[in-house]
């Protein structure tokens, strides 16, 4: 009962902050209702029983990337009315991609059903005495370590190629050493010059 | 019908989780009120200034008169902002500010929510907390709040890799991410507490750990935008950043906001580091031994000290450190701080395997 109405619930708010990241006039605001969408599947996966995947949803999605999204799309400057004006162009163009993808997506569906893994059985509850890390760590570094791993490289070589992207070594900027500035002492930075009276030091001289 | 089926029911379990969380609510709002005032103090004594002592005994009342003062005064809402996005802000960041102590142990089952993903379920409400900050900053349709926001959105990004590599030593060390069973792991003497290292088998550890400790703390400044990494409200440059163009109720939200993270920052390093609940110099045996309700008030009473010390040190550090610069800032996170803790995982981890055993 409880779980039901939760479920319709947050179905609903992920489903029409969906709709309102695609229909939001402000871009800003198309990510904001983003965030909802993301917030409220986690909500959906606490219901499943699988908090552990609702947390790194919410962290990793919520907290991290959609941050970076709203940082790049408030940093753009925007014309409103010009983003507009291609809304009715594309649209019969966007409802024919939106169609095929429901297509694909209901005969992917009906397949699995009647055919795939799931075929004749019915879904295992989970056991009460294995939290969710434990259950997913079972399996995630036994008989799936080689994608796992695979998956790591991967990330790992998006990392450094996005760096080497980026990195420009400019020559003629000037750098801070916080070594070098911990370790400057009076003998490095003061030199003292006796001053004959009467000749003072010369320019040449204090070079 | 007796009570005890009453409270099991959908009614009585909704009815005393509710009393849970206005009970939780009001101690922390009630708690942040006398911390701030001690803030302010520790701030004045340290520049040999009295602080605020007009308003009631050794001006006690000052929150409160304070508090009244910004909910009397007039919303003003400046023309370009995002109405709707400007006022939403400072209330998401005082909702997640609270959310999080859902699952903080005041006392041995004395928590809201038992989650066993407790350490995730913080870790994902404080992530969110950049976008009350955010989208204050954006929403108010002005330069220095966005900078402020742009800076904070960059630095408490930066400092969230830090504290959850830091944590998932704590979460290796005791084998579970619910807040209870870690502070559990730490009962008895404080050469238990995982700042000492964790007791028998991983006492060696101390010297990761406590180091570990201390970057956590350091790390927690930096996350709750506190001196001296208050580079997002920076007054000298941004004259306050993200709450430029807030008055009244709705800065009175963010600056409260600020505070709860900051009292449950200082929570966080004592449920971590040092052991919870437990006093430490009390056998846990001796603890058991005595009556129910003496043993309860010296767990709530440990707690609220330990975290009412470490409250009071980053009071200290905002009245004696200067404010970083944004690329020292920066450097120290990515730098310093994230190899540092890396290293402390590999090491530890390690030390789980080899030594302990799994």
């Amino acid at each position: 009962m409880l779980q039901s109405i939760a479920f319709f619930l947050l179905a609903a708010v992920a489903t029409v902050s969906g709709l309102l990241v695609v229909t939001a006039r402000n871009p800003v605001h198309s990510v904001l209702w983003l965030i909802l969408a993301f917030f409220s599947s986690a909500g959906l996966f606490v219901l499943l029983g699988a908090e552990f995947l609702a947390m790194l949803l919410v962290v990793v999605y919520v907290g991290a990337v959609a941050v970076l999204f709203l940082f790049v799309v408030m940093m753009l400057d925007v014309d409103f009315v010009k983003l507009r004006e291609g809304y009715a162009r594309y649209l019969p163009f966007g409802a024919i991609i939106s169609g095929v993808l429901l297509a694909e997506m209901i005969m992917v569906s009906v397949a699995v059903v009647q055919g795939g893994a799931t075929n004749g059985r019915t879904p295992v509850e989970p056991s009460l005495d294995v939290t969710n890390v434990q259950a997913i760590g079972r399996v995630l570094y036994t008989d799936y370590i080689y994608f796992f791993q695979a998956a790591g490289i991967v990330l790992l070589i998006a990392m450094i190629g996005a760096i080497t992207l980026t990195l420009r070594h400019k020559p003629h900027i000037k750098r801070q050493n916080i070594t070098d500035q911990v370790n400057r002492d009076r003998n490095k930075s003061v030199e003292v010059k006796s001053a004959q009276s009467g000749q003072g030091v010369s320019a040449e001289e204090l070079l | 019908m007796d009570p005890v089926s009453f409270w099991a029911t959908p009614v009585g379990w909704t009815l005393i989780t509710v009393g849970q969380i206005l009970l939780i609510t009001v101690g922390v709002l009630v708690g942040v009120a006398f911390l701030l005032l001690a803030d302010r103090k520790v701030w004045a004594s340290v520049q040999m200034r009295k602080g605020p002592n007009v308003v009631g005994p050794f001006g006690l009342l000052q929150s409160f008169a304070d508090m009244i003062k910004f909910v009397l005064k007039e919303v003003v809402i400046p023309a370009g902002a995002d109405k709707a996005v400007f006022i939403i802000a400072p209330i998401i960041t005082v909702i997640l500010a609270f959310m999080a102590w859902a699952v903080i142990p005041f006392a041995p089952g004395w928590v809201v929510s038992d989650l066993n993903v407790g350490i995730l379920y913080i870790f994902a409400v404080s992530s969110l907390g950049v976008y009350g900050i955010i989208m204050g900053g954006w929403a108010s349709n002005s330069k220095y709040p966005f900078l402020g926001s742009l800076r904070s959105a960059a630095q408490m990004v930066s400092y969230e890799v830090s504290l959850g590599l830091i944590i998932i030593n704590v979460i290796l060390l005791a084998g579970t991410m619910n807040l209870s069973k870690i502070v559990e792991a730490q009962s008895g003497y404080f050469w238990n507490w995982f700042a000492f290292g964790g007791g028998a088998g991983t006492w060696p550890l101390v010297v990761i750990l406590f180091p570990m400790s201390i970057i956590f703390f350091i790390s927690a400044l930096a996350e709750t935008n506190r001196p001296p990494f208050d580079l997002p409200e920076a007054e000298s440059e941004l004259v306050a950043g993200y709450q430029v163009e807030y008055s009244s109720t709705p800065y009175l939200l963010f600056m409260m906001g600020e505070y709860v993270n900051i009292v449950f920052m200082s929570a966080m390093i004592t449920l971590l580091f040092f052991g919870g609940w437990n006093p430490g110099f009390l056998s846990q045996s001796f603890l058991e031994g005595l009556p129910a309700w003496i043993a309860y008030t010296i767990y709530l009473l440990t707690f609220v000290t330990k975290t009412v010390f470490w409250f009071l040190c980053i009071s200290l550090v905002k009245a004696f450190v200067p404010r970083y610069r944004y690329d020292q800032l920066m450097r120290l996170g990515w730098k310093v701080f994230l190899p540092t803790s890396l290293v402390a995982v590999v090491i530890v981890s390690a030390w789980r395997v080899f030594v302990v055993g799994a």
